[in-house]
């Protein structure tokens, strides 16, 4: 595991020194002057860093976590007060010639303060409402770093309830989730478009999606009742053929109601039907399609009210409803260049053209990926991928052998923080998900991440290493 | 170990499949990026090349003997990306330039216009100023690195070591949108013939660009050529060409048409080669050149005189009296007539209660002498003659034999010179009378104007010279063209294919006696033009006009192994003996013998001094 660690650091380092590469002076790899020298540097003390985690008993982080926590959330609140702004946001601390970011190192300390939490006694999601203050463990880091504007780092924080539900949590929300997103990207992707003249294809699709999903869960949830199914697909499905014929062959109308009145009838249905019959857990359904329904027509509000026009842009250059590829889309754009011009085998160590020229922005940190993408092509890349799966698999399984409730749930804690940052900043490189400004672990360049990271996974290694003497 | 109620181990299976899944469905994107989709490499290399175009130097344009024409002198464009123009110091850019700033933005609001220049594009140099010659750029060169965005391109321009021949040379200029539309090859601002050989010759000209391939960053700044130059292309130098134009000729010829309009246009019989080639008036082909071309063009088309109009290709006229001996011709092969048939003529041709009138000469008389005196009478009988004769079938089918004869020689249609902008022409066909006057409502007596070249026929001087060249060879042309050579390449099959005619060699002889006789006996039309030792043949025509009748006059010597067949036409220039005769004849003897013989001066100087631009314009 440290031989990958060592790996993963590396090849990180080299790529900076690539990425910040010039053709017209090649300077040293060690060269203060340029970011490869800064990040040797930081090397250095993520490796000393390591060293003194791993002489430091296992006992010691169960009991310091809550301080270590509540001295974190204190340190955040700190560089709300005192950060100045940087490029809009204030999460940089400035001490003597160094910048640090707090909130990287909030993730090992909220990880260890959530592991210490779930590891009590007794913990279940399931029976004990008590037990949800878990998620405000995540959800108060991640509302200050808001705060400082990294809505990016913030995002990090939901990766833990990846662990949640490891431990428990009911999968209907991970369920919804996916379901409040896919509804949100249709509606904003088709919404514009119109079909038949008189509806909107993005309510039209959703709503068919809706429909699609009452069906399918009160199948599940109730599998017996054979003669409900029928019922509930014929009240779906019927009125929706003929209104479709009379689209097709009559007046153009919106049929956005036709399923709102399809989906009223069904959910009648299903409610009377219960009463009389005295079914369980259908409360949950209803509550659930009216509340989709109603995300549904929020959506407009949300995209327009809450999301920043950035990222509105953003949101929109990614589902492909505008081009501009000067602008909003530029970074994106330019990215998928560099590493679409690697081929499979790559331009070869130093020798890329759009990394070096400095076409990428943010091409040493965010963008890292790219530099990869040009100089080791198509084999390159999947090799990286591969490593970091490994990594990720191997800390879940190591994870999983863990005898302590408290290591395995702070090991699963590394690995998500791990995967997420890898998803989400590899989809984003890819153009395949927002662009959201998180660092490739062990890739990007700077100090705070890489330290931040070194911690997050040398505190589990240290776990992992004891795991046969500590107990309880 | 210590658990829950509930162990939810499986549930890392779940976390891992979906970390392998994620994994997969990104190296599914990575494999459309990279690997099937070469798309992004083109971006690539459209992001990070710059391809600097190394023009090529247009090939040279020499005449005959080998003295050059038409060469290269270099001049610099300004160029501007707009992309890359940031942090421009525009005031001492401006003071560089020696512009002032409205200028400035007038030219970039220009440049941007994509209505005048179509193809805008603010990533590519774009064309500021163009044409700065050496010493003006010298200066610039050294400050260009200060001002973002601007380069200087090399261009090789137009110089002309004599001034003459406008006409046939034609002219380069700036490639307009529909032949950035037709051909690749040229970008906004490149150059391209325009008229004449320069634009015949186009292709064989202009070479091919080459390129050097720099990188450059985003800033667009260069940071070295990509992959060590290996990749760069050369330029290939256009090819040269030999014009069979005979340059002292050209001159003279030009010079003795200085302040008349017309047209000479003089032909080696045994080549088809255009041994002088005017349209007057002309105008120094370096005006067009430069940076003054546009507003020189501008005022040069102005010109009430018609100055672009390329006359012995562009022009037609009735031929008149020039057209007598092909008639003649046509007569013979149908044996409608023989060498020695005789007409009457009553100084004219009485006909269906009209007359043709003709000057007091004897009468009646053979073919020869009616050509040497060119006798309306005698052709407007024999031509009527041949329309209502019983052996066709119809004026109509007669017409078509006749018609089939006349446009063997080239006349009704193109002749397929190697200058751009031929016209045809017209000669009538019995549909063109069947249309005007009913089926059966024309015969001989109602063409009759054709007879001599009147009517309803049209030619352009090129076609007439060219007919004259037939005569001189007997019975047979090469295209008249006005390439003889191409440096590496071969010239058209076209002009070296040898076009026969459908009248046979035989009948040629009486006709060339009649030219002769007009230059020799007393009776002749075209006396002016003998040049002692040389035995010269000649016709003269008139084409009528609304004004003052244009002359015509061909000619062509000597009379056996002929060297040069020449047509000269001037407009509003009245009875072919006074100007166009004379000026033949001295073009004749400064191409025959290479100089004019000193008792002759006096006709050039004549001729220099005659001024008949204003003639017809006055009465107007």
């Amino acid at each position: 595991m440290i031989l990958l660690y060592l790996v993963l650091v590396c090849w990180g380092w080299m790529t900076i020194y690539s990425a910040s590469y010039n053709y017209e002076e090649s300077v040293s790899i060690f060269d203060m002057a340029i970011v490869s020298g800064k990040q040797f540097l930081w090397m250095m003390i993520s490796f000393a860093m390591a060293a003194v985690i791993m002489l430091l008993d296992v006992r010691w982080y169960q009991n310091a976590a809550n301080s270590i926590y509540i001295l974190i959330l204190l340190l955040l609140l700190f560089t709300i007060a005192v950060a100045p702004d940087v490029k809009g946001s204030r999460s940089w601390l400035f001490i003597g010639p160094f910048s640090l970011q707090p909130a990287e190192f909030a993730k090992f300390a909220t990880s260890l303060a959530l592991a210490k939490y779930i590891s009590k006694n007794g913990f279940d999601l399931k029976h004990s409402k008590r037990d949800y203050w878990a998620f405000c463990i995540i959800l108060i880091p991640a509302m200050l770093i808001i705060m400082q504007k990294e809505m990016g780092s913030a995002l990090v924080y939901f990766a833990l309830f990846l662990v949640l539900f490891r431990e428990g949590l009911t999968p209907w929300i991970l369920g919804a989730a996916f379901s409040a997103i896919l509804i949100f990207i249709v509606a904003i992707r088709f919404g514009e478009i119109a079909l038949w003249q008189a509806s909107d294809l993005g309510s039209f699709l959703s709503l068919l999606f809706i429909c699609l999903l009452l069906w399918v869960w009160f199948a599940l949830s109730n599998h017996r009742e054979k003669q409900m199914h029928i019922v509930l697909a014929l009240l779906l499905t019927v009125p929706l053929a003929l209104a479709l014929l009379c689209q097709i062959f009559w007046i153009p109308f919106n049929l956005a109601y036709v399923l709102l009145g399809e989906l009223l009838a069904a959910l009648l249905y299903i409610f009377f039907t219960a009463l009389k019959r005295q079914m369980k857990s259908i409360g949950a359904i209803i509550v659930s399609i009216v509340l989709a329904v109603s995300f549904l027509y929020a959506t407009d509000f949300l995209f327009e009210e809450v999301l920043q026009p950035h990222q509105q842009m953003r949101t929109k250059v990614l589902l492909g409803m505008i081009d501009d590829p000067n602008n909003a889309g530029y970074n994106v754009n330019q990215a998928k260049i560099s590493i679409g011009s690697g081929g499979f085998m790559g331009k070869g160590y130093l020798n890329g053209t759009q990394t070096k020229l400095k076409y990428v922005p943010e091409q040493d940190t965010d963008f890292i990926f790219c530099t990869i993408g040009e100089e080791f092509g198509f084999m390159g890349s999947t090799l990286l991928i591969a490593i970091y799966v490994y990594f990720i698999v191997r800390l879940i399984l190591l994870a999983e052998r863990q005898r302590h409730r408290f290591s395995r749930v702070y090991g699963y804690c590394v690995a998500s923080v791990f995967f997420f940052h890898v998803l989400i900043n590899l989809g984003m490189v890819l153009g395949i998900m927002p662009v959201i400004g998180i660092p490739l672990p062990f890739f990007s360049y700077g100090g705070s991440s890489l330290l931040g990271f070194t911690i997050l996974l040398f505190i589990f290694l240290r776990m992992d290493a004891d795991r046969l003497r500590f107990s309880v | 170990m210590s658990r829950g109620s509930k162990d939810y181990a499986g549930r890392s299976v779940v976390i891992i499949a979906m970390v392998v899944v994620v994994a997969l469905v990104y190296i599914g994107r990575l494999a459309h990026l990279q690997l099937f989709s070469d798309e992004y490499e083109r971006s690539a290399d459209r992001n990070a090349q710059y391809k600097k175009t190394i023009y090529p130097e247009r090939g040279l344009i020499y005449d005959r003997h080998g003295e050059v024409l038409a060469y290269n002198s270099v001049y610099y464009d300004l160029m501007v990306t707009p992309r890359e123009m940031k942090g421009l110091d525009t005031l001492s850019f401006c003071r560089q330039l020696n512009i002032t700033r409205e200028d400035f933005d007038k030219r970039m609001k220009a440049l941007r216009n994509r209505r005048l220049n179509p193809g805008y594009s603010s990533y590519t140099p774009q064309l500021f100023l163009s044409q700065l010659s050496v010493e003006q750029c010298a200066p610039l060169q050294e400050q260009l690195f200060n001002y973002p965005g601007f380069s200087l391109q090399r261009r090789s321009l137009r110089s002309y070591s004599r001034q003459v021949a406008a006409h046939a040379l034609g002219y380069v200029g700036e490639v307009n949108r529909k032949d950035l539309e037709n051909d690749a090859y040229y970008v906004a601002g490149d150059y391209s013939g325009r008229s004449g050989v320069e634009r015949m010759y186009e292709k064989q000209l202009r070479g091919e660009k080459g390129y050097e391939l720099y990188l450059r960053d985003v800033h667009g700044r260069i940071k070295g050529s990509y992959a060590n130059g290996n990749r760069d292309l050369s330029p290939v130098s256009g090819k040269d060409l030999t014009l069979s134009l005979d340059a002292d000729l050209q001159a003279y010829a030009e010079q003795l048409m200085q302040n008349k309009r017309g047209a000479v246009v003089a032909i080696e019989p045994s080549s088809g080669e255009i041994l002088c080639y005017v349209s007057a008036p002309s105008y120094q082909p370096s005006l067009l050149v430069g940076n003054q071309s546009s507003a020189n063009y501008k005022e040069l088309g102005n010109s009430p005189y018609k100055i672009f109009l390329n006359r012995p290709i562009q022009s037609f006229y009735p031929p008149g009296s020039t057209f007598k001996p092909l008639q003649g011709l046509i007569l013979l092969q149908e044996g409608i007539i023989n060498e020695h048939s005789r007409y009457a003529c009553q100084n004219g041709y009485a006909f269906a209660g009209m007359k043709l009138g003709c000057h007091s000469h004897e009468s009646p008389m053979a073919l020869a002498p009616a050509i040497s005196t060119s006798c309306n009478a005698y052709f407007a009988a024999a031509y009527r003659a041949m329309v209502d004769d019983e052996k066709y079938a119809s004026p109509q089918a007669s017409m078509a034999v006749w018609r089939n004869h006349v446009t063997s020689f080239g006349f009704g249609s193109r002749l397929g010179v190697d200058l751009a902008y031929e016209q045809p022409g017209f000669i009538p066909d019995a549909d063109f009378y069947d249309k005007r006057y009913g089926k059966r409502g024309w015969k001989g007596a109602t063409i009759i104007s054709n007879s001599i070249g009147q009517g309803e026929i049209l030619a352009t001087p090129l076609q007439i010279a060219n007919f004259c060249a037939t005569i001189a060879n007997r019975g047979w042309y090469y295209t008249p063209h006005m390439v003889k050579a191409i440096e590496g390449d071969q010239i058209d099959e076209k002009y070296t294919t040898r076009h026969r005619v459908s009248v046979d060699s035989i009948h040629f002889e009486p006709i060339i006696q009649g030219m002769r006789g007009a230059v020799t006996a007393s009776y002749g039309t075209s006396r002016g033009v003998a040049i002692p030792g040389i035995e010269v043949c000649g016709k003269t025509g008139t084409a009528q006009n609304a004004g003052v009748d244009h002359s015509i006059f061909m000619c062509f010597a000597p009379k056996d192994n002929p060297q040069i067949a020449m047509l000269v036409f001037i407009e509003n220039g009245g009875f072919g003996a006074t100007w166009a005769v004379p000026m033949a004849s001295l073009l004749l003897e400064q191409y025959l013998n290479g100089e004019i013989a000193p008792n002759r001066r006096w006709m050039e100087t004549r001729l220099l001094n005659a001024n008949l631009m204003e003639v017809e314009l006055e009465q107007e």
